[in-house]
C-alpha cells in the first residue's frame, strides 16, 4: 500500500488553520468541514430527500472529498467498511432517513461484531415532524442502537462539530466500531457562527486506552516462561492496534507456534516460521487440536467466538490462559484467564516481549507440523491437486496465489468459498484479508471489495465470491461502471448454497431443502454493465484466465465452474470440542 | 449457581437515548427487568440507574462489564442486598368511607409505618415506604376495604460500601485517569469485580 494515500489525521492545529472559522455556515457545511479535518477522502452514500442539503453542499466540495455514489445503501455501508478494513482509516457513510437508513442496519451489525470503524450519516426528517410517521420518518437511533458503538440524533446545527468530533474519536478509538448519526434536516439548512472544528480528545465517562498494570506484565511474562507448551492464538486486536511488528517480535523471541482467527489473518505473512495457520470451525487441525493439548495459551486480541472455541466446556482446559485485550468485557466472557492482560497490545506485547527469555519450543512445533503433514495427506493434496475432472475451489485459490505472490488483498463473501479462501490463500501484508467473520454476511464481498480498493488503490483487490451470495449485491457492479473500482471478480460457482448444502448432507441426511441455486449469465450481466469476463470450467485455463483476469485494465469477472458437492474440511461439527475435528 | 436479586447501580451521563441503550442490554439476553429507576445521583450532571434484576452472579458480572463499556457510562455496579441499603415506595387508595367506618384508622398506619398523603370524602391515599414484604403486607391488610389503586415504586439503593461519585469522576474528568482509578480494580481482585 502506498503511503501517500494515508492522510495526516486532525490535529489542534490543523482546526485553528481552518478558514471558515469566524464565518456563518449552514450544518450541512459544517458536516463536510468536519469530514475534512478528519482527514476523509471518500465517502460512500447515495441522497434522498432528508440529507439533500448536504448534497447540494457537496457539490462545492467534490474537488477535496470523494463521493461515491453506490447502489443500495448496504452496498454502501459495505463499501465503507472494506475501505476501512484495507486502509486502516475510519470508513465514511451518507444515506438518507427511512429506507435509506434502514438499508445500512446489516452493515452496522456486522461492523459492530467486526470491530470496524465507521461514521455513517444519516439525513433525518425536519425536527418539527419528529413522532409524527412524516414521509421517510423512521426512528434511526433505536433501530441501531444495539448495532452502533454510539449513535446520537443532531437537531441543532451548532452541535454538528462537536458531535461529529465525538463520532471519529469513538469510532475509532479503543475497540472500534460503527457510529451513527443521524442529522435532521433543519439542522443542515440551519446557518450558524462557525468557531472551527477541534477534533476530540477526550470524553469523560469514555476511557478507551486502559492504563496497563505492569503486575499483570509481569505474572504473564511470568507464566508464559515457565511454559513447556505455549500456543498464541490472536485475532484482529493485532491488526486495529497497528501491532504487527510488536506481535512479530513477541511470538519469534518466544519461539511460540502462533494461529491467527479469520479476523486475525494477515497480521503476519501467512509463510511466517511460527505460523501455524487458521483457528476454527473450518480452520487447520493442528492449531484446533493441540488448542487442547498446551499449557499455556496465549490469547490475543480475539474473543474466542463460538466458531473458534466449538465446545466451550472442552476447549482448553488444561491450559492456563493469559489473555490479552483491549475491551474488558471480553476478558472472561467466554474463556476464564488466568492472567488478564488489559491493554492496547501495541503497548502490552513490547512490555511483554521485554520479560520474555529467548526460548525456542522447536519440539513443541514440530507437533504442529506432524498434524499438518496428515492434513495436507487427508485433505489439503486433493483439494489443491485434484483427480478429479471437475475443477476444486482450492485450486483456484492455489493458482491465484501463484499469480499475486501474495500480494493481493482478497476480499471474500460468506460460505464454503470464504473458508477456502481463508484457507488457502497466502498474504504477505496486513489487512489484506478483507471478510464478513463475526456475521458472516452473504452480500458482503462485492461492496467491501468496491472499499477496499478505494482504501488501498494500489493494491490488486481480489473479491471471492460465491454464487449465491454474488446474487445478493450484484447491483453494486453498477458502482464499478459508473466509478471505475478495479476490483476483480472471482465467482467461484457450484451451483448451490454451498455451505448449507455441506450441512444438510453430513446432518440433515442429504435432504437437500432449497440450496439449489440458479445463476443468471453472469458474463452477460457484466458486459451489460461495461464489464469484461470470462466463464471457465476447464482446468487447462485456469492459470491462463486467472492471469487475464488481473492483466485487464481495470475491472474484471472471472466465473470459475467448479465441483459441485465438494465439502470444505477439516471441520469441528457443531457441539463438538475442537479436538474433535474431523478431517473428512 | 442460583439466581438472585442484585442491584445494578449505574453512573451515566444524562443524554436522552440512553436508557433504551441500557434496557435492551436486559432484553437481548432475556432477562426480566424488576424494576428500574432513574435519578439525579450525589454528583451534579452524573445521572443514576438503579436497576433489580434475578440472575447468577456470572450472567450479572458479565452485562455490568457491557452496561459500563457504553460511552456514555461512567461506572456500573452490581450488589447483592446485604450490600446495600433500599426502599420502595408505595401508595393505595381505598375509600374513606368504609375505611373509616370499618377500622381503627391510627392503629392500622402506625403497624405498618403508613400515612395519610390524601384524606377526602370518597377516597384516602396512604403511603408507605419500606421493603417489599411490607409494601405488599399492607396490600393485604387493605384489600378487604376495597383496594381501589395500588402503585409501587422502583427500588432506590445505596451501596453501604460506597465513598460516593465524587472523587472518582474529577479523576474521570481528567485526561490521564490517576492510579487509583485506572479501572483495573477487577484485575486486583477478580472475585469482588465491581464492588467498591
Ligand atoms: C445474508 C445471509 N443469508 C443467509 C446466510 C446463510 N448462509 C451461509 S453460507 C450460505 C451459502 C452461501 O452460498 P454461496 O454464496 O453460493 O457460497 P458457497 O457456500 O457455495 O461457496 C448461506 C445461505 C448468510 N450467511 N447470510
Amino acid at each position: 500500500m502506498s503511503n501517500s494515500t494515508i492522510l495526516e489525521p486532525a490535529t489542534k492545529t490543523a482546526a485553528a488553520a481552518q478558514p471558515l472559522a469566524g464565518t456563518s455556515i449552514s450544518g450541512s457545511q459544517a458536516v463536510l468541514e468536519a469530514l475534512l479535518a478528519e482527514g476523509v477522502d471518500t465517502i460512500f452514500g447515495y441522497p434522498g430527500g432528508a440529507i439533500m442539503p448536504i448534497y447540494d453542499a457537496l457539490y462545492d466540495y467534490t474537488d477535496k472529498l470523494q463521493h461515491i455514489l453506490v447502489r443500495h445503501e448496504q452496498g454502501g455501508i459495505h463499501a465503507g467498511q472494506g475501505y476501512a478494513r484495507s486502509s486502516g482509516r475510519t470508513g465514511v457513510v451518507f444515506a438518507t432517513s427511512g429506507p435509506g437508513a434502514t438499508n445500512l442496519v446489516t452493515g452496522l451489525a456486522d461492523a459492530m461484531i467486526d470491530s470496524t470503524p465507521l461514521v455513517c450519516i444519516t439525513g433525518q426528517v425536519f425536527a418539527h415532524l419528529l413522532g409524527t410517521d412524516a414521509f421517510q420518518e423512521t426512528d434511526v437511533i433505536n433501530i441501531t442502537t444495539p448495532v452502533t458503538k454510539w449513535n446520537y440524533q443532531v437537531t441543532d446545527a451548532t452541535e454538528i462539530p462537536s458531535v461529529l468530533a465525538k463520532a471519529f474519536y469513538i469510532a475509532k478509538t479503543g475497540r472500534p466500531g460503527p457510529v451513527l448519526i443521524d442529522i435532521t434536516k433543519n439542522a443542515q439548512l440551519q446557518k450558524f457562527d462557525y468557531e472551527g472544528y477541534t477534533p476530540c480528545e477526550h470524553i469523560r465517562s469514555y476511557r478507551p486506552k486502559p492504563i496497563v498494570r505492569k503486575e499483570y506484565i509481569a505474572e504473564a511474562a511470568k507464566l508464559i516462561n515457565s511454559a513447556k507448551k505455549p500456543f498464541v492464538i490472536f485475532g484482529q486486536g493485532v491488526i486495529l492496534g497497528q501491532a504487527e511488528k510488536e506481535f512479530k517480535a513477541f511470538i519469534e523471541k518466544g519461539g511460540f507456534p502462533a494461529a491467527w482467527t479469520i479476523m486475525g489473518m494477515s497480521a503476519i505473512p501467512t509463510d511466517h516460521p511460527l505460523g501455524v495457520g487458521m483457528l476454527g470451525m473450518h480452520g487447520n487441525y493442528a492449531p484446533n487440536v493441540l488448542t487442547n493439548d498446551c499449557d499455556v495459551l496465549i490469547a490475543i486480541g480475539m474473543r474466542f467466538d463460538d466458531r473458534v472455541t466449538g465446545r466451550l466446556d472442552k476447549y482448553a482446559k488444561q491450559a492456563q490462559v493469559v489473555h490479552l485485550d483491549i475491551d474488558p468485557a471480553e476478558i472472561d466472557k467466554n474463556v476464564k484467564s488466568a492472567v488478564p492482560v488489559w491493554g492496547d497490545c501495541k503497548e502490552t506485547l513490547p512490555m511483554l516481549t521485554q520479560l520474555l527469555e529467548k526460548n525456542d519450543h522447536s519440539a513443541w512445533l514440530a507437533k504442529f507440523r506432524e498434524l499438518e503433514a496428515e492434513e495436507i495427506k487427508e485433505v489439503i493434496t486433493d483439494e489443491l491437486n485434484p483427480t478429479t475432472e471437475i475443477l476444486t475451489m482450492g485450486e483456484v485459490i492455489k493458482t491465484l496465489n501463484e499469480l499475486t505472490g501474495g500480494n493481493a488483498i482478497i476480499v471474500t463473501d460468506v460460505g464454503q468459498h470464504q473458508m477456502v479462501a481463508c484457507r488457502y490463500a497466502k498474504y504477505n501484508n496486513s489487512k489484506s484479508n478483507v471478510t464478513s467473520g463475526g456475521l458472516g454476511t452473504m452480500g458482503f464481498g462485492l461492496p467491501a471489495a468496491i472499499g477496499a480498493k478505494y482504501g488501498a488503490p494500489d493494491t490488486t483487490v481480489v473479491a471471492v465470491i460465491g454464487d449465491g451470495g454474488f446474487q445478493m449485491t450484484i447491483q453494486e457492479l453498477g458502482t464499478i461502471m459508473q466509478f471505475g473500482a478495479a476490483v476483480k471478480i472471482l465467482i467461484l460457482n457450484n451451483q448451490f448454497l454451498g455451505m448449507v448444502r455441506q450441512w444438510q448432507q453430513l446432518f440433515h441426511d442429504k435432504r437437500y431443502s432449497f440450496v439449489n441455486i440458479t445463476s443468471p449469465d453472469y458474463i452477460t450481466v457484466a458486459k451489460g454493465y461495461g464489464i469484461e469476463g470470462k466463464r471457465i470450467d476447464q482446468r487447462a485455463d485456469l492459470k491462463t484466465a486467472l492471469q487475464t483476469m488481473l492483466d485487464h485494465d481495470g475491472s474484471y469477472l472471472l466465473e470459475v465452474m467448479v465441483g459441485k458437492e465438494n465439502n470444505v474440511f477439516p471441520m469441528v461439527p457443531q457441539g463438538c470440542s475442537v479436538s474433535e475435528i474431523r478431517l473428512k | 449457581m442460583i439466581k438472585q436479586e442484585y442491584t445494578i447501580t449505574v453512573y451515566t451521563e444524562n443524554q436522552i437515548g440512553l436508557l433504551n441503550r441500557i434496557a435492551i442490554m436486559f432484553s437481548r439476553r432475556k432477562i426480566n427487568i424488576e424494576s428500574l429507576n432513574t435519578s439525579p445521583s450525589e454528583v451534579d450532571s452524573v445521572h443514576r440507574f438503579t436497576i433489580v434484576i434475578n440472575e447468577v452472579e456470572d450472567v450479572v458480572r458479565k452485562l455490568v462489564r457491557q452496561i459500563e463499556k457504553q460511552v456514555e457510562v461512567l461506572k456500573a455496579y452490581y450488589n447483592t442486598e446485604d450490600e446495600i441499603v433500599w426502599q420502595e415506595m408505595a401508595l393505595y387508595k381505598v375509600p374513606t368511607d368504609v375505611i373509616a367506618e370499618k377500622v381503627k384508622v391510627e392503629r392500622l398506619l402506625h403497624q405498618y409505618g403508613a400515612k395519610a398523603v390524601v384524606i377526602r370524602k370518597d377516597y384516602t391515599v396512604f403511603e408507605t415506604t419500606g421493603h417489599r414484604e411490607e409494601l405488599e403486607s399492607l396490600i393485604k391488610a387493605l384489600e378487604p376495604y376495597g383496594l381501589i389503586e395500588f402503585v409501587r415504586s422502583a427500588r432506590v439503593a445505596i451501596i453501604k460500601a460506597s465513598k460516593g461519585f465524587h472523587e472518582k469522576l474529577k479523576e474521570f474528568e481528567k485526561q490521564e485517569p490517576g492510579e487509583e482509578v485506572i479501572e483495573n480494580e477487577y484485575l486486583d481482585k477478580q472475585d469482588e469485580v465491581f464492588t467498591m
